[in-house]
């Protein structure tokens, strides 16, 4: 497989219920390998459903999912020419709405904990490259802090690191500054900016249109569980065609 | 005006120490063996197998409503008519005493995994951990905090339910005591000392307890 030419991952005819209610209608979707993309849409729509079926968290009802060229199974393990969700989550990482951190960890063991137990990395060795992340996402002096003693902003940024530390190609965001006091939301942008710059594949689910709009090559529109428009951002959200997303973005730009 | 009269007692305290020290025996015994229940039952309760939540359930609910009293009888007197095998004392003064905790154990294991968020499972499978490294390295860690006081608390209760191996004359504190009244014919000094000495065995650990839970709270 050469994964410069395969989209580091495409779903295709992807579908998703729970009991009687379906959430997903049949979504097609590429991501090629350096693209950041962005899905916006509102409230119930199905933006989580989607991104949380980008690696695996939840089980798809129809559909085919692969990374890089690769097809995905539900098992843990990878098996046959299919890779497990093992491998998947180990290249794709994912920050939530509410972080999440381990609360009885440190920081820096919060960062350290997959790279030990998933990819048995020797201490020292994860360790290092932790310090040097939480460098990067300006929390250096955090390292032997609880996540009880961090703000909001802090907790999402150790996240970040968190997921960063098992060297994802792509990393999903889903709504990670939704949960932030509004004068937080800034330091947690700018470091998915800085990831954007260093050319991480990315998808972002968000309210922040104005954000979007600066760091996405690519805009989604997700309505009632089917991709109703998707484009550049100048032309999904400068120039909508759909009376619903013009709807949807008015209610942004009040 | 009673005459209390310890001394003769005292000169049985051998026996009280014997006794004491199959109490802690049985004590330490069954609740090691009552985790290992517990926990097996506590995971059976949470697993997707409807078949292995009926039995864990089934078991909990059979040993929780019934008298631990009845059930330590039962194992000594009426298990072995059914199996034709007689079961020495301890043996079903062990089982019985372990698989009771064991059913209240399972319920303080399930209610602690169970009080965990979601979102740190979500977390953990989320750098690529499986479902048991996040159980091992994420959950139980947290887990055993929130269930400690209510399992020190079992603990307790468990110690002095050794006592009622008494009716199938296992040599415990109880037991002793009442062997000791025996010889003595001074039973308000023989169950007046016994009493104190539960109480030396288990205020300490209750002490601990607590002074372990104001601790546990700080570092929230
Ligand atoms: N585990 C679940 N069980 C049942 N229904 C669910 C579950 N998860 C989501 N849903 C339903 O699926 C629909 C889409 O939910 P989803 O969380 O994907 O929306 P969203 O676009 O992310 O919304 P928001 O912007 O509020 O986060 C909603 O109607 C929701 O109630
Ligand atoms: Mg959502």
């Amino acid at each position: 497989m050469n994964s410069t030419i395969q989209p580091a991952i495409s779903v295709r005819g992807l579908t998703k219920s729970y009991g009687a209610l379906q959430v997903l209608k049949g979504i097609d979707l590429d991501l090629p390998a350096g693209e950041v993309l962005a899905i916006i849409g509102p409230s119930g729509s199905g933006k989580s459903t989607l991104i949380r079926c980008l690696n695996m968290m939840e089980v798809l009802t129809t559909g085919d999912l692969r990374f890089q060229g690769q097809r995905v199974s539900t098992k843990f393990k990878d098996k046959g020419d299919a890779i497990g969700t093992a491998t998947l989550r180990r290249k794709v990482g994912m920050c939530f709405q509410h972080f999440n951190l381990f609360p009885h960890l440190t920081v820096l063991e919060n960062v350290t904990k997959g790279p030990t137990v998933v990819l048995k990395e020797d201490r020292k060795a994860a360790d290092n490259y932790a310090r040097e992340l939480l460098g990067k996402v300006g929390l250096s002096d955090k390292a032997e802090s609880y996540p009880s003693q961090l703000s909001g902003g802090q907790k999402q940024r150790v996240a970040i690191a968190r997921s960063l530390a098992m060297k994802p190609d792509v990393m999903l965001f889903d709504e990670v500054t939704s949960a932030l006091d509004p004068e937080l939301v800034g330091e947690v942008l700018e470091v998915v900016r800085e990831l954007a710059r260093g050319g991480m594949t990315m998808v972002l689910v968000t309210h922040e249109m104005a954000f979007a709009a600066e760091v996405a090559d690519r805009v989604v529109f997700i309505d009632q569980g089917v991709i109703a428009e998707e484009g550049p951002p100048e032309k999904v959200m400068k120039d909508p065609s759909s009376d619903r997303l013009k709807q949807f973005l008015s209610r942004f730009n009040a | 005006m009673y005459n209390w009269d310890f001394y003769t007692v005292l000169q049985s305290l051998d026996l009280f120490l014997l006794g004491m020290k199959m109490t802690a025996l049985y004590t330490v015994g069954s609740i090691l063996l009552g985790i290992t229940f517990g926990l097996m039952a506590a995971f059976a309760r949470l697993s997707q197998w409807w078949a292995l939540r009926l039995i864990a359930r089934t078991y909990q609910e059979i040993f929780r409503c019934t008298p631990l009293l009845v059930q330590i009888l039962w194992a000594f007197y009426a298990l072995p008519l059914i199996i034709g095998v007689n079961i020495p004392n301890y043996i079903a003064g062990l089982l019985m005493l372990s698989l009771y905790v064991g059913s209240f154990y399972g319920e303080i294991f399930r209610g602690g995994i169970n009080a965990i968020d979601k979102g740190q499972r979500e977390a953990a499978m989320a750098v690529g951990m499986s479902g048991a490294q996040a159980m091992y390295h994420i959950i139980m860690p947290q887990a055993i905090k929130k269930m400690l006081p209510a399992f020190i608390n079992q603990s307790v209760i468990q110690v002095k339910n050794t006592s009622l191996l008494y009716a199938i004359s296992i040599a415990e504190l109880t037991y002793m005591t009442y062997v000791v009244n025996g010889e003595t014919y001074r039973p308000l000094e023989a169950y007046t000392l016994t009493a104190v000495l539960y109480f030396a065995m288990l205020f300490p650990l209750t002490q601990f307890a607590d002074h372990f839970e104001r601790r546990m709270r700080r570092s929230d």
